[in-house]
């Protein structure tokens, strides 16, 4: 057991300020794009004005003759050296990866796509001679709709290719033996509701741009990025450049903001630290935003058909699920990975014993995908959220009776699913429960009643989403077996000082999350010192040099769980030495608030601080004993963790307009135990922002040529706290049984579950006009449209495409698409 | 992104500034609170070789009663605009409106005279502009001429003005008693331009509604006014009916834009509509 279940919690559970904000907030500190090293050069990059081109020619002799330029280079000059930018998960032995150079060298393949790099002595003169390199282009056919992309004849993105498609990825409950065949279960159906959901394409819109400064030092170099992943970088950085990996040295400063958008090794990153090697002089890259919302890669981008499989007493006997996922033009790091981390949690809290699911992963010509907060969670949940709803007005039953029928009950867990997870806590009754009365749910739907009778035209619509997900990414062993390129385990160490201050360094990195705080909280109570004795370490492979970063809610359930393992050593070794100094057996003591006493003798204790001095003079520790407390530990999880909860919204649907107000939220979220209730709060107030507004906001939009017209936050419409109601959170504890703390993680689970229980509201509010579904985002002309009984493929100007498939006829929120 | 290269002129007087412009030529820009001229710069759209920063120019900046109308200085921020008490008392229209324009940040560097000069039909003053039946005050090397509302809007992002002309204020004639205003705006997200906006003034005598004016945001290329709703509500019975079938003629002579925000028959319906409950409001049906 750990020191905090012998103790009270002094720190843990406690609404801390975070200790990191102030520098965050008055901008006290150095973002990466504030590094200035003596001689530093400049980059700006010229990208692809084209979705789909040969490159025949590109005259850069303008642009090297502009002044204070000092050097310019294409994709023909790294061509020997750049390699190509890492995947790391192969999601199938098969899987196409037809190679991602970082500058284009043949042909572009997305509009924004690296050209051609200028290296100048000043960020003016760059992006001037921007203007000065003429690039000619031979156009290709532009590959747009995903089911387009897989059909026979179609052009291909890749020349070295023989298909569109990168991989499919299958899984079938029966041939897993995890549960039945899907085949028997869609024979012996009662009911089946099949419906097509569009995940529109997504920007994660992290606050501070990318931006990498790389100094060349002998053999090596010191890349300073604004990335999620600074170990991974190190590693990726040293296997795509053949730089010997202890030449590298990666510093994650502070970061503004990931969301995924971070993660991937990207194109610039390579770029900066080719040309700093070229030249011998320190680079620096930052992107504009217009760039990064251009090609920094893009998040979500599927077709998910669905169908669910019942009993007619509402019984969900199975689901089958087939997803055409966008790649976009390249593989980047975790891209093919995103939908099938989504794969394992259609079946959320459901106990239904059949499932399938398909996945292809195609090739277009447009803007990568990867990872964006929830990371194929929030697709899996909204897909099975929303055919919930649709199944229950199939089968005239109340949506949450049909979910209370099929969910996991309170005492079935732990509960091994359909996929084969174990979930090993939850109470989905307690959640929902509290959340029903929270907004007052049999009021709304009287009034929803009213509503309806007199026909007001802003009708009331609720909707409801009970959701998991898994966190703490995770047991090496299981991304083993999803052919993952790298281990799920955390390092941590401990460090005692002198003067009995204490450092700890972890390898889970943080861009915003409030690592700092939470850690110190554990480790406060873990040591018995002050919280504000303690210091947090992390982001450069210098200090910090193991870790596996932060993404996928990892830090507290694994980085946080390795720091416990870590601080238990300490106090072990402190153990040995207060016994010498107390003169009693190491197992007659006591250690209470930061001091070791002998039982029964109130008054004869030391403290960690005296034994950090004592350790630190070593004139007096016992023999044999090193004279060192520090300590660290490697964590490698054995199982995910499980959060869950019960969100529901009731939206005001104003007919006359189309316009979406959301009346009222409210969230009750199981996040196991808190560490800090505040940033809890924080978490998850910025994910609920971020699903409505997938839900209601959000789309990048490209035209029929593949220009990405939402370009700008003038189109690509973020969001703001105006926009938003003032939710109502609440959290109900069911501890993970899977880790010391009994911890689960929370930076997804807001994201993962507002998007479908804003849609289900909406869809909830316009059932009696006929509508069963809509097309997110729900502008208010495509409500209005839905209302009018009026299709609306896509938002885009005629002649455009909003996502891959606007050709399929039942994707755009019409009545097609009916119960079977 | 940075702009690229252009001469800064940072004049103290209207006469520097007019003799500054004159100096540009062509290719100068007035520079006024920024919001929308510097992003075009930065994404270079635009490449102008002078601007010319109105920023010190004081004599631009302030309201005054002028006895029959109010006199808004062009670089009057939309912020001191908002909150001036002679615009609040006389023209509550114009701060309405101009509490709708996009974030605190940009009202407090966004000027009533920018806005208006750049003349973007999806601004919201436009339509307020033209309802007011404002008078545009400009200055150039040959004086000073005034510009009624319905002449100074020539097309997208075009005005009246020549190049060696500034803007340096804005006549509001002081409506009498019996009006009331609304500025109804609809967008998609808080700090958005308008999808459309309707800006409604309303005389009322009794039970009907004696005159109305109405103000169009991006029904069109330039700011709009729907004269065929404004002949139908003289003498209208001050009713939700009334109102609502004379504001089914909103749309008429428009041509409105289609883009990612909406498709011209849904701002058609949407003129409708808001104009529908401008004018309620404004009337206080």
């Amino acid at each position: 057991m750990t020191a905090v279940a012998d103790r009270p919690a002094a720190e843990i559970g406690k609404a801390r300020r975070r200790k990191e904000d102030q520098h965050l907030i008055t901008g006290r500190t150095t973002w990466t794009d504030n590094m200035t090293l003596p001689g530093m050069l400049h980059l700006a990059i010229l990208r692809s004005p084209m979705a789909h081109a040969k490159i025949v020619s590109i005259d850069t002799s303008e642009a090297k003759s502009r002044p204070g330029v000092v050097a310019v280079y294409t994709g023909q000059d790294f061509a020997d050296t750049q390699g190509n930018l890492p995947c790391a998960w192969p999601v199938t032995p098969d899987m196409v990866n037809p190679g991602a150079p970082s500058l284009a060298v043949t042909q572009v393949n997305h509009v924004g796509e690296a050209v051609a790099v200028i290296a100048a002595r000043d960020k003016a003169s760059a992006q001037d001679a921007l203007e000065g390199i003429d690039v000619e282009y031979e156009p290709l056919p532009v590959v747009l709709d995903m089911e387009a992309a897989l059909a026979d004849g179609a052009p291909l993105v890749h020349p070295n290719t023989t298909s569109n498609r990168s991989y499919t990825w299958a899984f079938e409950s029966g041939a897993a033996g995890t549960g039945l065949p899907i085949d028997g279960a869609l024979a012996d159906a009662e009911v089946t509701v099949t419906r097509r959901f569009i995940q529109q394409r997504l920007i994660p819109a992290f606050m501070e741009p990318r931006s990498t400064v790389v100094q060349p030092i002998g053999e090596g170099v010191t890349v300073w990025s604004a990335t999620q992943v600074p170990h991974i970088l190190r590693t990726m950085l040293a296997l795509t450049l053949g730089i010997a990996e202890q030449k590298v040295r990666v510093i994650a400063p502070d970061v503004g903001g990931g969301f995924g958008g971070k993660i991937p090794v990207t194109p610039e990153e390579v770029i900066t630290t080719l040309v700093a090697r070229r030249l011998g002089k320190p680079c620096k890259y930052t992107e504009s935003r217009s760039e990064s919302l251009m090609s920094a890669h893009h998040g979500r981008d599927q077709i998910q058909d669905v169908t669910i499989i019942a009993k007619r007493d509402g019984t969900v006997t199975g689901l089958d699920v087939h997803l055409f996922a966008d790649m976009g033009a390249y593989l980047r790091l975790v891209g093919p990975g995103v939908p099938i981390l989504g794969a394992f949690m259609y079946n959320s809290i459901y106990k239904f014993p059949a499932y399938r699911f398909v996945c292809e992963g195609v090739f277009t010509t447009k803007t990568a995908t990867d990872a964006y907060r929830g990371a194929g969670r929030p697709e899996a949940t909204f897909a099975i959220e929303r055919i919930m709803d649709e199944l229950a007005a199939e089968l005239g039953m109340d949506p949450m009776q049909l979910r209370r029928q099929n969910w996991i009950a309170h005492e079935e867990f732990p509960f091994t699913t359909v996929c084969g997870l174990t979930y090993d806590s939850g109470n989905y009754e307690a959640a929902t429960d509290r959340a029903l009365e929270l907004i007052g749910w049999d009021a709304l739907r009287a009034e929803q009643a009213q509503r309806r009778a007199r026909q007001d035209p802003v009708q009331l619509g609720l909707g409801i989403s009970t959701f998991t997900e898994m966190c703490g990414l995770a047991p090496s062993r299981v991304l083993g077996s999803l052919a993952y390129g790298a281990g799920g385990w955390e390092n941590a160490s401990v460090r005692m000082l002198a003067t009995g201050k204490v450092e700890v360094v972890t390898g889970s990195s943080a861009h915003g999350q409030g690592h700092e705080t939470a850690f110190s909280q554990i480790v406060a109570d873990q040591l018995g010192v002050a919280f504000e004795d303690v210091e947090i370490i992390h982001g450069d492979t210098q200090s910090s040099p193991k870790g596996l970063d932060t993404y996928g809610s990892r830090s507290l359930t694994v980085g946080g769980i390795a720091i416990v393992k870590a601080a238990e050593k300490v106090v072990a070794k402190a153990r040995v030495i207060a016994a010498h100094l107390l003169e009693a057996n190491a197992d007659d003591l006591d250690f209470e608030n930061g001091s070791f006493q002998v039982k029964g003798s109130p008054g004869s204790s030391v403290s960690m601080a005296e034994i950090a001095f004592a350790t630190f003079t070593a004139h007096n520790l016992p023999d044999g004993v090193e004279p060192s407390l520090d300590s660290d530990a490697t964590y490698d999880p054995e199982n995910f963790s499980f959060p869950h909860g019960t969100h529901l919204c009731a939206v005001d649907v104003d007919t006359e307009t189309g316009r979406t107000s959301i009346r009222s939220y409210v969230c009750v979220d199981d996040v196991g135990n808190p560490i800090n209730p505040l940033i809890i709060e924080g978490q998850v107030h910025g994910g609920l922002a971020q699903g409505i507004a997938q839900a209601l906001f959000e789309e990048a939009v490209f035209d029929a040529a593949g220009n990405l017209t939402t370009g700008t936050f003038v189109d690509y419409t973020v969001p703001s706290a105006a926009d938003l109601p003032s939710f109502t959170t609440e959290r109900t504890v069911t501890p993970s049984t899977s880790n010391p703390l009994g911890v689960k993680g929370v930076g997804e689970a807001g994201t993962i579950a507002s998007t479908p229980a804003v849609i289900n509201a909406v869809v909830d509010a316009l059932r009696p006009f006929g509508v069963t579904d809509i097309r997110m985002p729900a502008t208010p002309e495509r409500v209005w449209r839905a209302v009018h009984g009026r299709s609306m493929q896509d938002r885009a100007t005629s002649g455009t495409t909003a996502y891959g498939g606007a050709s399929t006829s039942t994707a755009d929120g019409s009545n097609d698409g009916a119960p079977a | 992104m940075i702009p690229a290269a252009f001469d800064y002129v940072r004049p103290a007087t209207l006469d520097e500034a007019v003799a500054a412009l004159v100096a540009a030529g062509e290719d100068g820009k007035v520079l006024a609170g920024g919001q929308s001229l510097i992003p075009v710069l930065r994404l270079r759209l635009a490449y102008p070789a002078t601007l010319v920063d109105l920023g010190r120019v004081p004599e631009l900046r302030g309201v005054r009663d002028a006895g029959d109308a109010l006199v808004i200085g062009a670089m009057t921020t939309h912020h001191d605009v908002l909150h001036d008490p002679l615009i609040i008392e006389h023209a509550p229209l114009i701060a309405q409106a101009t509490a709708t324009v996009a974030d605190p940040q940009v009202r407090h560097r966004g000027t009533f005279g920018g806005a208006l000069t750049h003349a973007d039909p999806a601004g919201d003053l436009g339509a307020v502009a033209l309802a007011l039946d404002c008078e545009f005050v400009a200055t150039g090397p040959a004086g000073e001429r005034r510009i009624a509302a319905r002449d100074f809007f020539l097309d997208y992002l075009t005005t009246a003005l020549a190049a060696d002309e500034l803007l340096t204020s804005v006549r509001v004639p002081k409506l009498g008693a019996g009006w009331s205003a609304h500025y109804e705006k609809f967008n998609r997200v808080a700090q958005a331009w308008s999808i459309v906006g309707i800006a409604a003034l309303v005389r009322r005598e009794n039970a009907s509604i004696a005159e109305a004016r109405i103000g169009l945001t991006n029904m069109g290329p330039t700011p709009l006014r729907a004269s065929a709703t404004e002949q139908a509500l003289a003498g209208a019975a001050a009713s939700a009916e009334g109102v609502a079938a004379a504001a089914e003629r909103a749309a008429e002579g428009t041509s409105a834009p289609g883009d990612l925000s909406g498709t011209a028959d849904y701002r058609e319906h949407l003129a409708r509509v808001l104009t529908k409950r401008a004018v309620l409001a404004a009337a206080g049906i």
